[in-house]
């Protein structure tokens, strides 16, 4: 008989039974969209439908549409695929780095991050593609493919090329990693389905699974394995993007900080995303019970020791500049603080190294409103980091008569809508036709970390001890 | 699994309880078909008597292919067909392309995986699931036995079923 232990707080509230997480969980799926819904996707569509002109328009008339100049060639685009890309990590850390270390509290969350994951490298990958002018020969510059030249390959010395083969691994490992955890759920919707039509699609997207036991053993291996691949892949590909400019001669971009400061950046940012998803899915989808104030603390707990990490690598980055003693190393840190783009230095360090350290308050950490507004402040933070390393690095060149500064157009502005409201619509689809939370893996820890399992219900008592500690009033 | 077998299934609404059903039910020299549950029940398959999976060597197999390929291929293109000076570097280092290798190795070896995985377990779109019952997806924990597997007399095996905690006991045709 399982004892629930009464020093960890339950990771499912109210006394749910295996039964009620099927329920609960395809319900969404099986009935008619709500009106919320239909506005929600209206609304991503909009955006995305407003941004496709500006798209069209990069496209036709070529990148000249954008704000770029001689001086700064990189700007908006680099700026939001590292942002988007940064903000797909989290997602990856959810699922593989916590599922090695055995965090049960992943397995409510790991789902929707992981969707999440995906649509954002979805909508990285837009910008360098958008960024080569003529996207319909992208395949042949940055694959190692045949070509016209002759056998004229690409250059794998190259950090660009790095990132071509750590985005496309990391987006695949990701999709076959979140769609073989989706099948065994897939089944649960299709052996439930009443339509012919959810019946053949579910029928279709579930590839025969039947919960053998031998399946899932071999299903247990595969999810082990492919955490075990995703970990160092996830450190990795952020790494590979910050030697996008650590490999550069740059001033400001020149420094070996980047990969690990990058990374926790990435992580930061990702999980704010997470926590602004996942607190208007669980309110939408009325999922209190699943992602509880406790899973919002554990994640918030998260962002104070990355944006922490980040804090740190800020100040250490502005004291290797001073240490090193090279002068254009101290001048690009300086005009990052004092020059023209001293505001977005400012709002950078304010959102992303201040407003963190707000969640050391429990109240705060602990709060839905406050960790939705910060959730956003960080994002916006992080968003500034990226624009403040790339632009003010770039903007005072070697040769003062080179110095320009960057003005985005309304193309810059418009791509970027385009990318917000792809990664909403596609999440907002994901949030109604999937199931939003692995119900296999939350069924396997109903009865460990529970409240309640229904065939102790009757005769147990040491659950009620844990049931008077149930989250949703946690001030111990 | 022969088409038009007669089966007799056990449902049962715990995890430990089929679990040790399992063993009990082997004990009394019955021979189990499958059992089919809505999560991984951990070790279901030890007392089924199945064997480690071999996927992990897999896995390992088709990452030391891509580790392999990789090399080749960047060392071919850059070192063998076109060098070409970059920067006034090697034609070919290892440290350079060190990251195409790396993502390449986890390539091959997450796809080469999941790929023999599919295969082995027979998923594939549009695949048939040999179903004994539906709400073994939902929140029953389902135990087949193949009767013409089994010379054991149906009514015996039954009742070792429901003694076992089985809360019902269907026959089904497969």
């Amino acid at each position: 008989m399982e004892v629930t232990s009464p020093v960890r707080k339950p990771l499912v509230t109210g006394g749910k039974t295996v039964h009620d997480v099927t329920v609960d969980v395809c319900r969404r799926v099986e009935e008619k969209p709500t009106v919320t819904w239909f506005l929600a996707v209206a609304a991503s569509l909009g955006l995305l439908t407003i941004g496709l002109y500006s798209v069209f328009r990069t496209v036709w008339d070529g990148i000249g549409m954008w704000g770029l100049n001689k001086t700064v060639g990189w700007a908006w685009d680099i700026t939001n695929f590292v942002w988007w890309v940064g903000i797909g990590h989290a997602g990856t850390l959810i699922s593989a780095i916590l599922l090695l270390f055995r965090q049960r509290w992943r397995m409510s969350i790991n789902r929707a991050a992981e969707a999440m994951t995906i649509f954002a490298v979805i909508c990285a990958a837009l910008f360098p593609v958008l960024h080569m002018g003529r996207p319909w020969l992208g395949a042949y510059w940055a694959l190692p493919l045949p070509n016209t030249f002759g056998s004229l390959w690409v250059n794998f010395n190259s950090p660009l090329l790095w990132d071509v083969f750590a985005i496309s691994t990391y987006f695949t490992v990701s999709l076959v990693f979140w769609y073989i955890g989706l099948i065994p759920d897939f089944a649960t919707i299709r052996d439930r389905a009443q339509g012919i039509i959810s019946r053949t699609v579910y029928g279709a997207l579930s590839f025969g699974w039947n919960g053998s036991a031998r399946t899932w053993e071999r299903y247990e291996a595969v999810a082990l394995i492919l955490a075990g691949l995703a970990t160092p892949l996830v450190l990795s590909v952020h790494t590979i993007v910050s030697f996008d400019f650590a490999t550069s001669v740059i001033p400001g971009w020149h420094t070996t900080i980047f990969p690990p400061y990058f990374v926790a950046g990435a992580i930061f940012s990702g999980f704010a995303m997470v926590l602004t998803l996942m607190l208007i899915t669980r309110k939408v989808y009325k999922l209190e019970d699943y992602i509880t104030i406790n899973h919002i603390e554990m994640m918030n707990i998260i962002i104070i020791v990355t944006g922490s990490i980040v804090g740190v690598a800020y100040i250490t980055e502005l004291f290797m500049a001073w240490y090193s003693g090279v002068e254009y190393e101290q001048y690009a840190f300086l005009n990052r603080a004092t020059g023209p783009y001293w505001w977005a230095y400012w709002t950078m360090m304010t959102c992303n190294v201040v407003s963190p350290q707000l969640f050391w308050i429990k109240k705060i950490r602990t709060s839905i409103v406050a960790t939705f507004i910060l959730s956003i402040v960080v994002n916006i933070g992080m968003w500034f980091e990226r624009f403040v390393i790339i632009v003010t690095s770039l903007h005072r060149d070697y040769l003062p008569s080179s110095w320009a500064m960057f003005q985005p157009t309304i193309y810059d502005l418009g791509d970027y809508l385009f990318s917000i409201g792809l990664f909403f619509t596609l999440f907002f689809l994901f949030a109604k036709f999937f199931p939003v939370i692995n119900m296999a893996e939350v069924k396997s820890i109903i009865k460990a970390t529970g409240e309640k399992e229904p065939t102790m219900r009757e005769s147990q008592t040491t659950t009620q001890s844990v049931e008077e500690m149930t989250p949703t009033t946690s001030k111990n | 699994m022969t088409a038009g077998n007669k089966f007799l299934v056990g449902v049962f609404d715990d995890d430990d309880v089929l679990l040790n059903a399992v063993t009990k039910v082997r004990e009394s020299g019955i021979r189990i078909h499958e059992c089919y549950t809505p999560f991984p029940v951990h070790g279901l398959g030890d007392a089924l008597g199945y064997k480690r999976s071999k996927l992990p060597i897999a896995a390992f197999l088709f990452g030391v292919l891509g580790t392999s390929l990789a090399l080749l291929m960047q060392f071919y293109m850059m070192g063998i067909d076109w060098p070409m000076i970059i920067g006034g570097k090697n034609y070919t280092s290892i440290p350079t392309f060190f990251p195409v290798t790396f993502e390449l190795t986890v390539l091959l070896s997450a796809l080469g995986m999941v790929g023999t995985f599919m295969i082995i377990s027979d998923l594939r779109p549009y695949g048939k699931a040999k179903i004994f019952d539906l709400r073994a997806t939902d929140d029953k924990y389902i135990m087949a036995i193949d009767l013409a597997k089994n010379r054991i007399d149906t009514a015996e095996i039954k009742q070792t079923l429901v003694a076992a905690g089985a809360v019902e006991v269907n026959e089904k045709h497969n």
